[in-house]
């Protein structure tokens, strides 16, 4: 993991700093609440329904056992013992006091953790694959390009006032776990001829429009990255449109120019750096990046202790099917990659509260090599796991109600906050997922139906990526009352599309039901296990689930 | 409005002339940059200082042949959240390598200084940030990740020794 040297810390430092002295000057009244709205939201300071909301940055998801304990103890003091992790890698306390925030922000950045452009309209943090250098379908580690660009997008001066926000996202593997297709910029990390490069992907995006990115590169090598990603920087910032909050977005700029016309704009734009402006990062800051990212050293794994995980397993159905269900092939043999479920049955999607944060963080140290992952599925994940170790771990965290066995199943949904926190919201999210993960509980009907995501987002913002997901819920305000729109057919992998609105919007008690009939028409027209979902959906089209759908209406 | 360049507060004896408003009687002028280029001749040889005001949608490459005998560009900031300014200024500065004052007018605040004087400005025409707090802004950051057009080397840099 990346651990910050003088230069980041003083930069820290200097923002906490800076940031004390701007709620100073915001509290005596000699900044104005619409003056001092930029600079906390670039603080990830946002005003919510109840209270001010901090979020914290994890860069590409990244955190180790005392950084862990360290959100935990944020929580403690300054919030009401829990916090929620977001679609972004991120983690956000939701209660805490405007005067309190320089406070936080100096005990996070003790530990090397910061707020810095978590929000506003610059560029954010720079999300990544959360099994990077582990999984075993990887090309190379995505996360030292993702800190190089970590730092290269910090305090970029010319790109705090962008037309709006934007989003980076990187992945090295062949399936792909960053949702690149759905982000402003999306980065394929390739070889080519003994080159690494970057296949660059341009506007895409949810919210109201949503849109799917367009490859603008085939290749940029990584000499040149940086240099481009400033051309496609300079190009949104000079001709995004700066009219309408909603049409400001890259993907509206790629959208209206075509992206053909967009990516000769930036090509141009790269084509015009003379020498003297390129950023020319040098050989050795990049050597001393990766280094930090080398692999621990795996322990090796005896046959006798895969023997002993195997007999683990027989003798204990509840760990085998969290096993078959919550763990990822990785690429050193006697490890496996843990997704640590935070969707229990009945919870809100993402939240953990500061004991669970503090186990989590023991046990990472104790049996995973101390490094933990955030995903964007709103889970935690520990990364590196000798398989001996799994059984102990599961119980541990079985315990904690951390160990539901439900990795990208039904009920592993992605949930915004909603209308219960959130400001922008029309509708409750957390309520309708609860509902839905009710009648679904059960987790051997849970494998039954297999693979399926369902997003759920309270608003047409769409944090919680209902477009993407394979059945999509999106809350919606009809003259006073929380109704909720069905779309099929969204993904956000390598083959991502954006789902389609099934028909009228339902109210909340009809969800459950609705997502019910969806599931058993596609029990009934899938050709085998082995067909999952989303597969048996493009197969056949639209029609059965609709007609499954309205039917009873 | 006071103006605050190199660490101090200086008389502005610049006159912003817009549209197509008559400039007899003013010494040191600037105008849009579509009245400039309209008339770049007659400007160069008035007897007396010139400059350009941008604004955001302007192109500063338009400038590139008369950049030697500017003193002075302003960019112009509507809005404080409108942050094209800035890329006109590293063009000017980086690309262009333009040597004559470029001064930051209309909604000026404090806590864009530091970002503005990276990106290029040495002058700022404010009547919400003094001088106090414009030079504490300057300072608020000892390091910068990426070079720009001040002289910070930056930290991929500072760390390998200047390299």
């Amino acid at each position: 993991m990346y651990r910050y040297d003088e230069f980041d810390a003083r930069l820290v430092g200097d923002r906490v700093a800076q940031f004390r002295g701007q709620v100073a000057r915001r509290l005596s009244g000699e900044l104005k609440e619409d003056e001092f709205k930029p600079l906390r939201l670039q603080n990830g300071v946002y005003l919510q329904l109840h209270a001010y909301m901090l979020r914290v940055a994890i860069p590409y998801g990244q955190l180790d056992g005392a950084k862990l304990r360290r959100l935990a103890e944020v929580s403690r003091r300054y919030d009401r013992g829990y916090g929620h992790f977001t679609t972004r890698q991120n983690v956000q306390f939701n209660w805490v006091g405007l005067g309190d925030i320089p406070d936080i922000l100096e005990f996070l950045a003790g530990e090397g953790l910061h707020a810095i452009q978590t929000s506003g309209n610059c560029i954010r943090n720079v999300t990544s694959d959360h099994f990077a250098g582990a999984a075993a379908d990887e090309l190379m580690d995505p996360r030292p390009w993702c800190e190089i660009i970590r730092q290269w997008s910090s305090f970029h001066p010319e790109f705090a006032f962008l037309p709006r926000k934007f989003k980076i996202a990187v992945t090295a593997a062949a399936h792909d776990r960053a949702a690149i297709a759905v982000h402003d910029i999306g980065l394929r990390i390739l070889e080519r001829n003994g080159v690494v490069g970057f296949e660059v992907h341009a506007g895409g995006g949810q919210g109201r429009t949503p849109l799917l990115a367009a490859k603008i590169r085939d290749f940029v090598p990584e000499t040149d990255i940086l240099d481009y990603l400033e051309a496609v920087l300079r190009v949104y910032n000079r001709h995004g449109r700066r009219d309408n909050k909603y049409k400001a977005r890259i993907k509206i700029l790629v959208h209206e120019l075509g992206a053909e016309e967009f990516s000769r704009q930036v090509d141009a734009e790269f084509a015009a750096q003379g020498g003297h402006e390129k950023i020319a990062l040098p050989q050795a800051e990049i050597d001393r990046i990766h280094a930090y990212f080398a692999p621990p050293d795996f322990v090796p794994v005896s046959a006798e202790e895969a023997a002993l995980f195997d007999a683990a397993q027989a003798a204990d159905v509840d760990f085998a099917e969290w096993c078959g269900v919550n763990l990822h092939p990785h690429r050193q043999p006697g490890h496996a990659s843990v997704t640590v479920s935070l969707k229990p049955v009945g919870g809100a999607a993402g939240d953990a509260t500061a004991e669970q944060m503090d186990l989590v963080a023991g046990l990472a140290e104790r049996y995973a090599y101390d490094d933990i992952r955030v995903s964007h599925a709103q889970n935690l994940v520990l990364p590196h796991v000798p398989v001996v170790h799994l059984y102990a771990l599961w119980q541990a965290l079985e315990a904690a109600s951390l160990a539901t066995p439900n990795e990208s199943l039904i009920t592993d949904m992605i949930v915004c906050p909603g209308l219960d926190y959130c400001n922008l919201a029309n509708a409750r999210s957390i309520p309708v997922s609860q509902a839905v993960a009710q009648l679904f509980a059960e987790t051997k009907y849970q494998r039954e139906i297999g693979r399926l995501h369902i997003n759920i987002s309270g608003c047409i913002n769409a944090c919680g990526h209902h477009h993407v997901g394979h059945i999509g819920i999106l809350g919606v305000d009809r003259k006073g009352e929380e109704v909720y729109q069905i779309s099929l057919g969204g993904r956000a992998d390598e083959k991502a599309a954006i789902g389609g609105i099934a028909g009228p919007a339902l109210k909340a008690e009809d969800v459950p039901g609705a997502v019910k009939r969806i599931v058993d028409t596609y029990l009934s027209l899938r050709r085998g296990r082995d067909e999952i979902f989303i597969d048996t959906l493009a197969r056949t089209g639209m029609e059965p689930f609709k007609e499954a759908l309205y039917a009873a209406a | 409005m006071p103006l605050l360049k190199d660490g101090r507060e200086i008389p502005n004896d610049w006159v912003f002339v817009d549209g197509d408003a008559p400039i007899e009687g003013v010494r040191a002028v600037t105008v849009p940059l579509e009245r400039y280029l309209a008339d770049v001749a007659s400007y160069e040889g008035r007897n007396a200082p010139v400059g350009v005001r941008l604004q955001p949608e302007d192109d500063p490459d338009a400038l590139v042949p008369h950049l030697d005998r500017l003193e002075l560009i302003e960019i112009s900031f509507p809005k404080y959240t409108d942050g094209r300014g800035y890329s006109q200024a590293q063009l000017l500065r980086r690309r262009h390598l333009y040597r004559g004052e470029l001064r930051a007018v209309g909604e000026v605040l404090r806590d864009q200084i530091f970002y503005m004087n990276r990106s290029g400005f040495d002058a700022y025409e404010t009547a919400r940030a003094d001088l106090p707090s414009v030079m504490e802004a300057l300072r608020e950051f000892r390091d910068a990740y990426q070079p720009a057009a001040d002289r910070r080397v930056p930290a991929f840099r500072a760390r390998h020794g200047n390299l």
